[in-house]
């Protein structure tokens, strides 16, 4: 997309006095009352989240399951109905071309909702591929897509869902059903990018606008905020999720991300950059993600510093943020095999000068 | 946006405040606006010689790291170092506690810098 797009949900933003970016061909919210307490909010309550950038693509007909399993890392073969799994589309050569999530809505019926920066070039590898039976719809620009994440979030969901449906309220993690919302039909996923528990809810353009306005409203009382892209990136890496385009990219697998577990090879399933990943997985790889943390009082862990031990360069931060929650800095960086254990000392360079930092699990906080 | 009528400004949003043999230097409501939570800011050691329009500190919010620059040549002879415990001055009090650096200029008066009214007009809206 050459011309930026504008969200479904821009009108709310204007209204909410957002303050707005470019980001991967959209125009979205960066930050709303500010980076820090949209961050606390989702942490300690809730926070509404505009995905409507995040792409959504089905995968139609008798061949979706034989197609999807010859074209993604993990196994979709282990989705019943209604369920999700975070999988991997790659490369010949491992690489990671997007990370996504894949719903499975029926047997011919499977939803990829996929990063916004390789919505197209998904389309294109997913179209191209010559899978039989199988169609591949959804361009950008055709959904509404918002996540309500946080401690509080199920109880807000619950009180929206109507109650005389068959589907379980709120769903179950990694678990997507069709419900009605502020009189729209939606589809609600228990899943998302903040570490906190929390819903992903997919809807057409022009429900988004009443839906987005009705869990805020909701959720008011419970201290509910609506948060931009800002605290999204903060709120992600303190749960040490990747993003695409920083810490995953084509030249990197996701075991050297160290996502392996997501790679599924028990079965006999040919799908593009296999042999590399059982090579990796068999015999280590020259690379791998570790988590970083700093210390209060120095200066953040930044994307692209590099990375010492010693003298010795051994690899660079691929995101790093001042944590909100634990006051100190925390990063994802690629680093040379063998990669030092956590605990170890090492550095990073900003502005010619040595900042000390530690190895760390990449989850920097705790697991909910 | 407030815009001290007492100061003047630099186009990459630091204002500057001329006292007696010094003057002080923070960065604007608007600067402080734009960059939001300042969590960590690194300051020149006094002493140090710097030019006018040399990158000197950096200020870092959550979001990104900015260089700040001196509005105009001389010699630093004091740090906020109030700045190191609790660099949210810098939002709270952008032309008050929250100021940078103290520098002694080369020369007597400043050249370069905008007015108020000036630096005002090329803010948005």
């Amino acid at each position: 997309m050459s011309a930026i797009a504008s969200s479904p949900l821009a009108l709310c933003h204007q209204s909410l006095g957002a303050r707005m970016i470019p980001f991967a061909g959209w125009n979205l919210p960066v930050e709303y009352s500010g980076l820090l307490a949209e961050h606390k909010a989702t942490r300690q309550a809730a926070g509404l989240f505009d995905i409507s950038h995040m792409g959504q693509v089905r995968a139609l007909g008798k061949g979706a399951l034989p197609a999807l399993a010859s074209l993604l890392a993990n196994d979709p073969a282990k989705l019943r109905d209604g369920e999700g799994q975070y999988t991997f589309l790659l490369n010949q050569h491992g690489g990671v071309i997007d990370d996504l999530f894949l719903y499975r809505l029926g047997s011919e019926e499977y939803l990829l909702v996929v990063n916004a920066s390789r919505h197209l070039e998904d389309l294109q590898v997913l179209t191209n591929s010559g899978c039989k039976d199988v169609l591949f719809q959804g361009a950008p620009g055709h959904t509404a897509g918002m996540a309500l994440q946080g401690p509080k979030s199920p109880e807000i969901l619950s009180r929206m869902l109507k109650a005389d449906h068959t589907n379980p309220v709120p769903p179950a993690r990694n678990r997507i059903a069709k419900y009605r919302l502020a009189g729209h039909e939606v589809l609600v996923a228990a899943t998302g990018y903040t570490g906190e528990d929390g819903f992903e809810i997919f809807t057409d353009l022009s429900a988004g606008p009443v839906i987005w306005n009705a869990v805020l409203e909701a959720g008011k009382t419970d201290g509910l905020l609506p948060c931009g892209l800002g605290s999204r990136d903060s709120l992600r890496l303190e749960a040490g999720f990747p993003l695409n385009g920083q810490d995953l990219s084509p030249e990197i697998t996701p075991i050297e991300a160290g996502l392996g577990f997501f790679v599924d090879l028990n079965q006999i399933r040919p799908f593009p950059g296999r042999p590399v990943l059982e090579e990796q997985k068999k015999n280590g790889t020259r690379r791998l993600c570790v988590g970083l943390k700093g210390q209060p009082g120095q200066p953040p862990p930044r994307h692209d510093y590099p990375v010492f031990q010693g003298d010795r360069k051994i690899g660079v931060i691929t995101s790093g943020v001042p944590s909100p929650t634990l006051g100190h800095g925390i990063a994802l960086a690629l680093i040379t095999t063998p990669a030092p254990a956590c605990g170890q000392d090492l550095e990073f360079e900003v502005r010619g000068r040595r900042v000390p930092v530690k190895v760390s699990p990449r989850r920097f906080i705790p697991k909910k | 946006m407030n815009t001290p009528s007492d100061l003047l400004y630099a186009k990459s949003h630091e204002w500057l405040r001329l006292e007696k043999d010094s003057a002080t230097v923070g960065i604007t409501d608007h600067a402080q606006s734009e960059l939001s939570d300042v969590v960590y800011v690194e300051l020149p050691k006094p002493g140090r010689k710097v030019t006018a329009g040399e990158a000197i500190a950096t200020v870092e919010s959550v979001k990104a790291a900015s260089d700040i620059y001196a509005p105009v040549g001389g010699e630093i002879v004091e740090a906020n170092t109030a700045l190191t415990s609790d660099p949210g001055l810098v939002n709270r009090e952008p032309y008050g506690q929250g100021w940078l650096f103290r520098l002694k200029p080369d020369q007597p008066k400043p050249t370069g810098l905008l007015s108020p009214t000036d630096y005002a007009a090329t803010l948005p809206h």
